[in-house]
C-alpha cells in the first residue's frame, strides 16, 4: 500500500482534528475471576487485562523479601489483526512491551507493602488497530485499581506523535505505518510523572516539546475516563459480564 | 499455607458438600441434574476476524475467532484445504492457570472441539482448493477468558457460533482479497458437545468449577441433529455401557436447547 495522505484540510483520516483522540470505553470488572479486571475498547482496540495477587511467587526464588515481585504479560492473540493469522504466545516485541509496561508499574504499585509475594498483570490483546501498548497499560492500570491492589497514583497513556509535519494526539494503525514519529508514553496521573516513554521517527526538539505537552494533555481525557469506569464498578448489580 | 495445599482441602470440603446435597437431589445452585446456567452468545466479537463469536455458560467466557490464511496442503490430500483449531487457557481466566505453552488440558479442549467439528464433516475443505500445492486453511482459535466450569461446552459453542458467523475471502490470482468475501461457509450441521460430570452414583450436566472439583471423571458428547459425532471421557473413573446410552439420549435434547442461542 502506498502512504495515504495522511492529513487533508487539518483533518486527518478518521476526520479527527489532531488533537482529538479516538473513542475510548474502558469497563472494569468484566470477569469472574480474576481478581481485577478491564477491558479497553479505543478506536479499533480490544484489550482485556486481569490481575492476580499478592499471592505466593513462584517460583519461590525469584521473592523478594523486601518487595512484592511484578510480573505483566502483554500478547497479542493470532486473531487480532484483519491481516494474516499470526502465531500465538510471546515473541521478542511483546517481551519487550511487557518489560516497559511492567517499569511504567514500578513506581506507582507499593510492592514494598507485600514482601515475597508476587502481582501478576495479565493483557490480552483482542483486537488491535495502532497503540496497542498505551491501549494494554491504561486497560492494565485499571485492572490494578479494580483489584484493590494499592498504588501512590493512576496511570494513563497515550500515544502522540508525527504525520505530514504536523504533531498529532492518539495515532491510529496507517497513522503510525506511514507517520514521521509516534511516541508512545504513559504519564501518572498526580505527580505528572513520565513513567513510560518510547519513541521512533525523527522529531526537533521543539516537536518532542509539543508532543510531551499534547501528551500530558491527552493522558488527563484518559483518565477522567478510567476513573469513571472504576466509579461505576460500585454501581454495578452483577460483576463479570463481559461485552465485546 | 500454599495456594497448592488451600486449594487441595477447599477441594475435598466441596466434594463432601456436594455429595451431601446430591443425596436430597439437589445442587450448588439449586439447578436440576440436567439443566443449563445462563447462556448468551455475541457473534461478530471480534472485527478483525473472518467470523467470531463470544460464548458465555455461566460465567465460562470462551471467545472462538475464524481467519483464512494461505496454506500448502497436506501431501495425503493435495486437494483438500486445512482446518486447525488452536487453544489457548489466558493466564487471567483462571487463579490456577499458568503461562507457557499449552498444556495437556488446553490440547485436549482444542482437539475435542476440533473432532466434533471435523468428525461430521461440517466444513467441506475440498471446497478450499485454490491451485495446485495451493490450498485454502481455516484457522479456528479458541481464547479462554473466563473460567468457572464446562470449558468443553462453552468452546464448542463459540466454535460454531464463530463458524457460522464466518465469511469466505475473495480469493484473486491464488492471493486472498482481505475485505472482500465470496459468501458463508454453507455448514451442514450446528456441531454441539453436551458434557456431564459423575459424582459418585450421579451425573450433573453443564458442571460448575466447584462441581468440577468433586468429579470422579467427565464424559463429552459431541452431537449433530439426532447423531453423535465426537465423544470423550476424561478423567480417572469408568462408567457403564448404559450410562453412556442414557446420557447420548440427554445430550441430544439438550444441545437442542444450546442451539437455540445459534
Amino acid at each position: 500500500m502506498e502512504k495515504p495522505e495522511l492529513i487533508k484540510d487539518g483533518k486527518r483520516l478518521d476526520g479527527r482534528t489532531p488533537k482529538d483522540i479516538r473513542p475510548l470505553r474502558i469497563e472494569a470488572g468484566v470477569l469472574n475471576e480474576a481478581e481485577g479486571s478491564a477491558l479497553v475498547e479505543w478506536g479499533g482496540n480490544k484489550v482485556l487485562a486481569g490481575v492476580y495477587g499478592p499471592r505466593e511467587c513462584i517460583p519461590r526464588h525469584l521473592s523478594d523479601p523486601y518487595k512484592a515481585r511484578l510480573k505483566v504479560r502483554y500478547t497479542m492473540a493470532p486473531f487480532c489483526s484483519p491481516g494474516e493469522h499470526s502465531r500465538s504466545g510471546p515473541n521478542r516485541r511483546s517481551i519487550e512491551i511487557s518489560k516497559v509496561i511492567r517499569e511504567a508499574f514500578e513506581p506507582v504499585v507499593m510492592t514494598h507493602l507485600f514482601p515475597r509475594s508476587q502481582i501478576e498483570v495479565y493483557i490480552e490483546v483482542l483486537q488491535a488497530e495502532g497503540g496497542t501498548r498505551v491501549a494494554s497499560l491504561t486497560a492494565a492500570a485499571v485492572a490494578l485499581a479494580d483489584a484493590g491492589i494499592p498504588m501512590k497514583d493512576m496511570v494513563s497513556a497515550i500515544a502522540v506523535g508525527k504525520l505530514d509535519g504536523q504533531v498529532v494526539v492518539d495515532l491510529g494503525k496507517d497513522e503510525d505505518n506511514y507517520g514521521e514519529s509516534d511516541v508512545p508514553m504513559a504519564i501518572t496521573h498526580r505527580g505528572k510523572e513520565i513513567v513510560l516513554l518510547q519513541m521512533d521517527g525523527l522529531l526537533s526538539r521543539e516537536e518532542l516539546a509539543q508532543n510531551l505537552d499534547d501528551a500530558i494533555e491527552g493522558c488527563e481525557k484518559v483518565y477522567e475516563i478510567q476513573a469513571d469506569a472504576l466509579r461505576k464498578t460500585y454501581e454495578k448489580e452483577e460483576r463479570g459480564k463481559l461485552k465485546l | 499455607m500454599g495456594e497448592e495445599t488451600k486449594t487441595k482441602i477447599l477441594r475435598e470440603v466441596r466434594k463432601d458438600f456436594l455429595q451431601e446435597l446430591l443425596k436430597k437431589g439437589k445442587r450448588f445452585d439449586e439447578r436440576n441434574m440436567n439443566d443449563w446456567r445462563p447462556v448468551e452468545v455475541q457473534k461478530g466479537a471480534i472485527k478483525s476476524a473472518e467470523g467470531s463469536a463470544l460464548a458465555e455458560i455461566g460465567g465460562t467466557k470462551v471467545v472462538a475467532a475464524v481467519k483464512f490464511g494461505i496454506m500448502t496442503p497436506f501431501p495425503d490430500r493435495p486437494n483438500e484445504g486445512v482446518f486447525m483449531t488452536g487453544a489457548e487457557f489466558v493466564p487471567f481466566a483462571s487463579p490456577g492457570f499458568e503461562t507457557g505453552p499449552p498444556g495437556e488440558d488446553a490440547i485436549e479442549f482444542a482437539r475435542v472441539v476440533d473432532r466434533g467439528i471435523r468428525s461430521a464433516e461440517v466444513i467441506d475443505v475440498s471446497k478450499f482448493f485454490i491451485e495446485e500445492g495451493k490450498v485454502l486453511g481455516l484457522f479456528l482459535d479458541l481464547w479462554v477468558l473466563d473460567y468457572c466450569g464446562n470449558l468443553m461446552d462453552t468452546g464448542s459453542l463459540a466454535a460454531c457460533a464463530a463458524l457460522l458467523d464466518a465469511k469466505v475471502p475473495k480469493i484473486e490470482d491464488g492471493n486472498i482479497v482481505r475485505g472482500e468475501y465470496v459468501g458463508g461457509l454453507d455448514m451442514k450441521y450446528k456441531p454441539l458437545t453436551t458434557s456431564f460430570i459423575k459424582v459418585g452414583n450421579h451425573f450433573l450436566m453443564d458442571p460448575s468449577r466447584d462441581e468440577e472439583y468433586a468429579k470422579d471423571m467427565t464424559l463429552t458428547i459431541g452431537s449433530v441433529e439426532g447423531k453423535v459425532a465426537s465423544i470423550q471421557k476424561s478423567g480417572d473413573a469408568g462408567l457403564s455401557k448404559d450410562n453412556v446410552l442414557e446420557l447420548v439420549d440427554v445430550a441430544f435434547e439438550k444441545s437442542d436447547e444450546l442451539r437455540k442461542y445459534l
